[in-house]
């Protein structure tokens, strides 16, 4: 075996070196953003060897952005003058790629395989392992919506509120990527199961059919009319429509706000509450 | 053999474990303090206790061999030492530093490699290091350096800059020793670090550890269910059976406390007769008897053994007649009343000579 000369401190010195030794190598505790940056680049790096975690999602959204504008296409231009249905299907389609798109299986895989503890090991803050994972959803999330926006374009869709309004629409995308992936981490922390996490996206669909992702709010009817009023979901669309459709109409803009946040609140409560759960030592 | 284990078998103390020092100082610094101290720990889950009044004191620079079958409460000792698991009760201090009030500190001056590989296997080795180093808060040129010391040690060459998941067992334990490395910790605990190795590999594990007390006389808490691992590799053994701590000691010193020679014999019935027959002997010591094997203790065995074949012979067929030296089995059998085998234990019915078995014995020299 390759015999091998360490330069270490002796027992009970981890400050100075000996004579003719280099400086000693000695644990301290990291800034947290540096905590962040490492776990979130962790993440990242795991993306392309997992492609399986983001090709469905884009997949999913651009097929269904495809196949509604090829279904109702033909029946808006003949009944609604001016009615751009690629324009309409964009935040939907948005939406079904974003949502649910998370590390958090990831994490669960850390759980089962004992690397979590390995990180609980050492000195990283318990939060910067979730808040990391979360920064690197948001840069997937960000990625994701690129190509879906790009074929909106290409179809000719032209977003009213100008590049801005663009950036904005990114920007409202992620964070309703992030607030809903809580979601998924508080299941993922709480159980350490994989198919529950897996499980997660399925809360999220029917939402996404009991709102105004086919036709506008007020064309529906009856008690799907009620539940789309309470449903978060119809304002994040309705934001997003609004910088696509009309411009900046501020009033949308700000109950998709209020949304995203609402729900965000609530997914990170419980997030966060599963993290301690997952992390006390008692 | 070497002096270090020579000096081990003799039972007298290696240069690197020094006395044991006095308690941090009023500021909390860990000054000269022993590397490990644990008072009166308990941990239970729900109502089982898993470790029940543990008191242990480990020197700087010391091997120490926590010894138990599984279930016995070792992996529990560890991950509260680690900070993984709180204490229901009691004090562990490593370090220098409370593991209950200050968790932080003692994660910045140890080293754990669990029991299970903790290890992602879609990141490659280096990749894995490099993250390490950066949550210990190193610098890259501190990273880069003790990569390039940890690829030798390790001696994975290559493999590292492959993902986690192609490598055999022994490389993954290797690598996650390096990892537990990484930041230079004071102490290092192993949680069982040959368990599924093959001979080859647990033999180059073994050849690690040492060297990494001999070299940078870290102290290692090792725990093992593997005797030979402890009689081996540990300065000290403590065994745990039932998650209390039995006994105590160097190996050489444990072995001595069970006796000098062991002459054993399975003989078929009479064994009363045949204790009767061995006990009056000159150089017998003792004498137990456990169903059908009988073991003799003798200060001589060599000079012991003709004599008892002819006693046993004379009242019993004998169908084995060994003899030999103590070993840490005998030690487990003396503190525990049952064999160790590995990784479980194997209950035998001591008879009324059997010796009692003990709460707790601290063999010194």
């Amino acid at each position: 075996m390759t015999s091998v000369s360490i330069t270490t401190a002796g027992p009970g010195d981890r400050t100075t070196a000996g004579p003719g030794d280099r400086a000693v190598i000695q644990a301290r505790p990291a800034p947290a953003l540096r905590d962040v940056i490492s776990i979130a680049g962790r993440a990242l790096r795991a993306v392309p060897r997992e492609p399986e975690t983001v090709i469905p999602p884009v997949f999913i959204a651009l097929f269904f952005f495809v196949v509604n504008i090829g279904t109702l296409q033909h029946l808006t231009q003949s009944h609604l003058k001016g009615f751009d249905i690629k324009a309409f299907m964009l935040p939907t389609a948005i939406l079904l790629g974003v949502t649910g798109v998370s590390r958090a299986g990831s994490l669960v895989m850390d759980i089962q395989g004992g690397y979590l503890d390995r990180l609980l090991l050492t000195p990283v803050r318990r939060l910067a392992i979730l808040i990391g994972h979360m920064v690197a959803d948001v840069a997937i999330a960000c990625a994701l919506m690129v190509p879906i926006i790009a074929l909106a374009l290409a179809l000719g869709v032209r977003p009213q509120a100008g590049p801005a309004g663009v950036a904005v629409f990114l920007l409202m995308g992620c964070l309703w990527s992030l607030a809903f992936a809580g979601f998924g981490y508080a299941i993922a922390l709480k159980t350490g199961n994989p198919a529950a996490v897996n499980s997660s996206f399925l809360l999220f669909f029917p939402f996404l059919f009991m709102t105004s992702s086919y036709v506008p709010r007020g064309q529906l009817s009856g008690w799907l009319s009620v539940i789309a009023t309470w449903n978060p979901l119809t304002y994040v669309l309705e934001g997003l429509r609004s910088l696509v459709t009309i411009g900046w109409q501020w009033d949308s803009l700000g109950k998709a706000a209020l949304a995203i946040a609402a729900v965000g609140v609530l997914s990170m409560s419980l997030c966060l509450a599963a993290l301690r759960g997952r992390t006390r030592r008692g | 053999m070497s002096l270090r284990q020579a000096e081990k078998d003799s039972g007298q103390q290696t240069p690197s474990a020094a006395a044991p020092a006095a308690d941090p100082n009023p500021a909390g610094h860990p000054i000269a303090a022993p590397a490990i101290r644990v008072e009166r720990l308990v941990r239970q889950f729900g109502g089982v206790t898993a470790v029940d009044e543990v008191d242990l004191d480990i020197r700087r620079g010391e091997i120490y061999g926590f010894l138990g079958p599984n279930g016995a409460g070792k992996s529990t000792t560890v991950r509260v030492l680690c900070t993984l698991l709180s204490p229901t009760a009691g004090r562990a201090v490593v370090a220098g530093y409370d593991v209950a009030t200050h968790p932080e500190e003692v994660r910045l001056r140890i080293g754990v490699a669990l029991q299970e590989v903790a290890l992602d296997p879609k990141q490659t080795g280096i990749e894995l290091l490099r993250l390490q180093g950066r949550l210990y808060g190193l610098s890259r040129a501190d990273i880069r350096r003790r990569l390039a010391e940890l690829g030798q040690l390790i001696d994975i060459g290559d493999a590292l800059a492959r993902p986690i998941g192609t490598y055999s067992g022994g490389m993954k334990r290797r690598l996650d020793l390096a990892a537990a490395l990484i930041h230079n910790p004071e102490v290092l605990f192993l949680d069982e670090p040959t368990a599924g190795l093959d001979p080859v590999s647990r033999a180059r594990m073994w050849d690690e550890v040492r060297r990494l007390n001999t070299e940078l006389s870290m102290t290692i808490f090792l725990t093992t269910q593997y005797l030979e691992e402890a009689d081996e590799l540990a300065d000290r053994v403590g065994i745990i059976h039932g998650g209390r701590l039995v006994a105590e000691g160097s190996p050489a010193q444990l072995k001595r406390s069970v006796g000098d020679d062991l002459i054993v014999a399975h003989v078929d019935g009479k064994a009363d007769a045949a204790r009767r027959a061995v006990e009056p002997l000159a150089g017998v010591r003792s004498v137990e008897v456990r169903g059908e094997e009988m073991t003799v203790t003798a200060a001589d065995g060599a000079a012991t053994i003709g004599a008892v074949a002819v006693a046993l012979s004379s009242v019993t067929p004998v169908r084995h007649l060994t003899l030999r030296t103590p070993s840490l089995d005998d030690v487990f059998l003396e503190f525990t009343g049952n064999h160790f085998t590995g990784n479980h234990i194997q209950a035998t019915e001591p008879d009324h000579g059997a010796r009692q078995q003990r709460d707790h014995l601290e063999v010194g020299s």
